[in-house]
């Protein structure tokens, strides 16, 4: 099979898959729904198309496929370049570890309306590697909404007056901004550049001068709802509303990694490093980042409630990849790729553990979490894994990217950066390590739990144990993500 | 032989078809005849387009030459519109035979059918015919047709609605014929062609402005230009369904194309643009038709009010697009004509298939409507998506080229009109996604969907907004040479 062909089936099966779940996902056979079982057989399949295609385009194919051409011009165009590929093989890698712990949760937590849960998640999937291997902003504008609208009815997923209220807030913020912001730089460089394309070095750099360039980028930037930029960041707590594999892997991999990718695919292939590297807007995105990471973090550290402080530290590290993506050094944009992939295994992690100790114990907020370590460890222990990678201590993950974004700041002398840096790494440890002191060190409030084995269900605890250690395997072996970002323009130099 | 003949069919067929209903007593009868009608005239329009692309197709009635005769002159943008209107006429009555047995009183079907024929004939006589005058009678055909239909609704409101229209509907064609008339005045002439010609060598004067500010000012009334457009929610709220989508999808776009016809085809870009400020004119209507239509929409419960408000800032994207002056901007209108059409056929068929089913078409109608009815609320949704502008469907390719004609403009403030406009569509179209699919109700739902004889055409056309939407050949290629032609861009 062709590379191309590989292309197209990778991003086709989660959509046959998500039509086959609707057709007969209710059907009961022995050991459960067959929309369990089409999941995971979907999940595999899409792994086992990817790796081959990483194989493929490791060894120089060159892999690209257009379609149609629905404005004279524009066509919906597919190619592959190492951002996308890595992005493809994080979100199918996860996709299979992530049904599994679906079962698992949504099972034992006798959620209802299961057969929507598996078939638009599988079209969020779908849309997420159709935006990986996009070949110009029009396809990824169409993918980008296909995500956001079919990951909204699972947020809405409960259906009461909370989850709808959430996924309102949710929609809202993200196609607001996408209709409102992006739409319109996407048409405004089409009307500049007389392209769409994603070019190594950028389409516009002879097309604007200040002040658009510096417009259009602020248009970009705050179009991508799904970087979670503050103040465009309140759709990410409010999804939280969300079943946990929705938190664990849309909001926390997916879509938040939808977000930085596109926004690192403008920076790299639309503007060009060489452009954005003097210009004033891109200094006020730097410290409009930063400022984004240091609020977050602290408004991380007065949440009580477990998702909620995950979800904010997500903010906060999405804004990492965005300073470090507009710091065009080339450390920095290794560094802002490589956060992609280490951000996703750890912050999947943390969030598989939340949703496994609401399974086990129905607790949600960390105040309640005294003695969990002794009742959950193969839970816990994952979890202080994922912590110690978002706050980048080795041999967690978390440290690589970290050091890459610090060499960043040394190479272009932005001593704000690594001054936010320093911060932030601080006010993680600051809102990670209690929980964990109270996780194992805190006796539990009730004596009879102490000390007695409460694990959750077996699905999702091996979700959690090959997340975790991915995580650490990705800090001994990161050389494919790095071969990968090493092919990236901008970095090579 | 016959392919000569095909511009006088285009109207004959229907309004000869449409007394012969009267003959007819079975209902399934009545419906094949008048879907057999439909069809062939689909057919002819069809041709007639292929036919443009030879250049501009002219045949005098009765073997009368004009300007004695009366004129059928037939380019691009007649084809185009003739094209729109038979294709929906066609699926709209595909879909249509329950509904109407359903809703109408079976005593009144023939009547129903032959009213129904008249408007169709009436609206192609509009579009195909080059003499002014003739517009004027084809008008009068429609709307007098329409008001009938329109009465026919099952609710009583349907008669003050119907009334409300035909008084607004009178006024403004009494306005285009005292435009017409005066347009004799100045020239003499009624045909189309020769007062393109002998309009600008009479030079301005104020008989000419009166003509034009009354021509104009009553083809609005038609066309439902904000603030004319009161009378067009109550129209299309009480109707009978199958009526509503009718008339959404070809009425007022035909008095767009009139709109159209009458700025550059008789009085020129010249008179309209430089020595009138139509172009400010139109611009702050249509912004006014966008904001506050929209805004109504949002508040309406009653889903069919709630679409023809929709329709109403629709319409205002369109008569935005003309009031750039651009080839851009005129292709996004003529764009959105056709895009509009596809839209709301399909999201008032959908309603009609709810309204089948549940017997009315109030917010409480739609409650968990996703699970009773999942493949009439699915049309909902994606024609609802559609309104609002998601790429891959039809409104997208609309929007794309609005916004890249406001940008070229340098109109920043049109941007965001445009954008605004699109967010609080998605407000409205939202509001009906929460009721269908996740409104937690404890009753239980027992799936009772539309019939396949109804939910088929509605899925045409909804896969006709999705396929419009990513192969854009056609449209945008006729679009663009006709927005070119009117302008008189030379390519």
């Amino acid at each position: 099979m062709s590379a191309v062909d590989l292309m197209l089936l990778s991003i086709a099966i989660p959509f046959v898959g998500a039509v086959l779940i609707l057709s007969f996902g209710s059907v009961r056979i022995a050991g459960g729904h067959v929309r369990e079982w089409l999941s995971v057989i979907t999940s595999i399949a899409l792994l086992l198309t990817v790796l081959p295609l990483l194989e493929k385009f490791m060894q120089g194919a060159s892999i690209d496929y257009r379609m149609v051409e629905p404005i004279p011009g524009i066509w919906l165009h597919l190619s592959i370049e190492p951002l996308g590929m890595m992005f493809a093989c994080i979100a199918s890698l996860l996709w299979v570890v992530n049904t599994i712990y679906s079962i698992g949760y949504m099972r034992s937590n006798n959620e209802k309306n299961q057969t929507r849960f598996y078939v638009c998640f599988a079209i969020a999937i779908g849309s997420t590697l159709g935006l990986a291997f996009s070949a110009n902003l029009l396809t990824l504008f169409i993918f980008y909404e296909l995500l956001s609208i079919s990951t909204y009815p699972l947020v809405a997923h409960k259906g009461n007056e909370l989850a709808k209220k959430g996924a309102r807030t949710y929609l809202a913020i993200l196609m607001g901004s996408s209709i409102g912001f992006l739409l319109l730089a996407i048409i405004w460089t089409w009307s500049l550049a007389g392209t769409l394309d994603f070019r190594a070095g950028g389409i516009l750099s002879e097309h604007i001068g200040e002040p658009v360039i510096g417009i259009l980028l602020f248009l970009f930037i705050y179009g991508i709802g799904k970087a979670a930029l503050m103040p465009l960041h309140k759709w990410l707590p409010a999804a939280m509303v969300a079943p946990t594999p929705v938190s664990a892997l849309l909001h926390a991999v997916a879509v938040v990694k939808a977000g930085v990718f596109t926004v690192l695919k403008v920076i790299i292939y639309i503007f060009g490093p060489a452009t954005l590297a003097d210009s004033l807007a891109a200094d006020w995105i730097m410290y409009l980042a930063g400022f984004s990471i240091v609020l977050a973090s602290t408004i991380a550290l007065f949440q009580d409630n477990l998702k909620r402080r995950l979800a904010y530290s997500t903010i906060s590290q999405l804004s990492y990849v965005t300073i470090a993506a507009i710091l065009v050094a080339p450390f920095s944009i290794m560094a802002a790729a490589l956060h992609i992939a280490v951000h996703a295994f750890g912050k999947i992690t943390l969030f598989f553990a939340a949703g496994s100790i609401y399974t086990a114990t129905h607790k949600t907020e960390i105040s309640q979490l005294k003695g969990i370590g002794r009742q959950m460890p193969w839970t816990m222990g994952a979890f202080a894994i994922g912590a110690l990678s978002m706050i980048g201590i080795p041999p967690a993950a978390g440290f690589l990217s970290k050091w890459y974004l610090l060499m960043g700041t040394f190479q272009t002398q932005e001593w704000f950066v690594f001054g936010v840096i320093i911060i932030s790494t601080l006010l993680n440890a600051a809102y990670f390590l209690p929980i964990l002191y109270t996780a194992f060190i805190e006796k539990a409030d009730d004596p009879i739990a102490q000390g007695t084995m409460q694990e959750a269900p077996l699905p999702i605890v091996i979700a959690l144990t090959i997340t975790a250690g991915l995580t650490l395997l990705l800090f001994f072996l990161p050389d494919i993500p790095l071969q990968l970002i090493n092919g990236l323009p901008g970095v090579k130099s | 032989m016959i392919s000569n003949h095909l511009p006088v069919l285009q109207v004959v067929l229907p309004l000869l078809a449409a007394p012969l209903c009267v003959l007819l007593k079975r209902s399934s009868l009545l419906w094949a005849f008048t879907l057999l009608v439909s069809i062939l005239s689909a057919v002819i329009a069809w041709s007639l387009l292929q036919q443009t692309d030879a250049g501009i197709i002219s045949y005098a009635i009765g073997g009368w030459a004009a300007p004695w005769g009366i004129e059928y002159r037939v380019d691009k943008l007649n084809a185009y519109v003739l094209l729109i209107v038979t294709g929906i006429g066609s699926l709209v009555m595909l879909g249509g035979r329950k509904s109407i047995e359903q809703e109408i009183d079976s005593k009144n079907l023939s009547l129903f059918y032959t009213a129904y024929l008249l408007c169709f004939a009436g609206l192609l006589g509009i579009t195909i015919t080059g003499d002014a005058f003739n517009v004027f009678v084809f008008l009068e055909i429609s709307s007098l047709s329409s008001y009938a239909l329109i009465s026919l609704g099952r609710d009583r409101r349907a008669l003050t609605a119907a009334y409300q229209y035909l008084v607004m509907g009178t006024i403004g064609a009494t306005f285009i014929l005292i435009g017409i008339g005066m347009m004799y005045m100045i020239t003499g002439t009624l045909n189309m062609h020769d007062l393109a010609q002998r309009l600008p060598e009479a030079g301005s004067s104020r008989t000419m402005l009166t003509a034009f500010a009354f021509m104009f000012v009553g083809v609005s009334l038609k066309l439902a230009l904000f603030p004319l457009h009161l009378w067009l929610p109550n129209a299309y709220a009480y109707a009978p369904s199958i009526v509503s989508a009718f008339l959404a999808g070809t009425a007022t776009k035909v008095a767009v194309y009139v709109l159209l016809r009458f700025i550059f085809t008789i009085f020129g870009i010249e008179y309209a643009f430089t020595e009138l400020p139509l172009s400010a004119i139109l611009m702050l209507l249509a912004i006014a038709a966008i904001l506050l239509a929209t805004m109504s929409a949002i508040y309406e419960s009653n889903m069919k009010r709630l679409f023809a408000y929709s329709s109403v800032a629709q319409l205002g994207y369109m008569v935005l697009g003309i009031s750039f002056l651009s080839v851009t901007g005129l292709t996004s209108s003529l764009l959105h004509l056709f895009n509009h059409a596809l839209m709301k056929a399909a999201l008032f068929m959908a309603l009609a298939c709810v309204m089948y089913q549940q017997g009315g078409v109030m917010m409480d109608n739609l409650k968990g409507l996703g699970r009773r009815m999942p493949w009439t609320f699915a049309a909902i949704v994606i024609g609802g998506l559609s309104l609002v502008g998601v790429p891959l469907t039809v409104g997208f390719i609309s929007k794309w080229y609005l916004l890249l004609a406001a940008i070229e403009a340098g109109q920043f403030v049109l941007v965001a009109v445009v954008l605004a406009g699109s967010l609080l569509a998605l407000i409205y179209v939202w509001k009906l996604v929460e009721q269908g699919y996740f409104h937690s109700g404890n009753e239980s739902i027992t799936r009772q969907e539309a019939p396949l004889s109804m939910l088929i055409p509605t899925w045409l056309l909804v896969l006709a907004n999705i396929y419009f939407g990513i192969d854009t050949s056609l449209t945008i290629s006729v679009a663009q040479t006709t927005a070119e032609q009117l302008l008189g861009v030379t390519q």
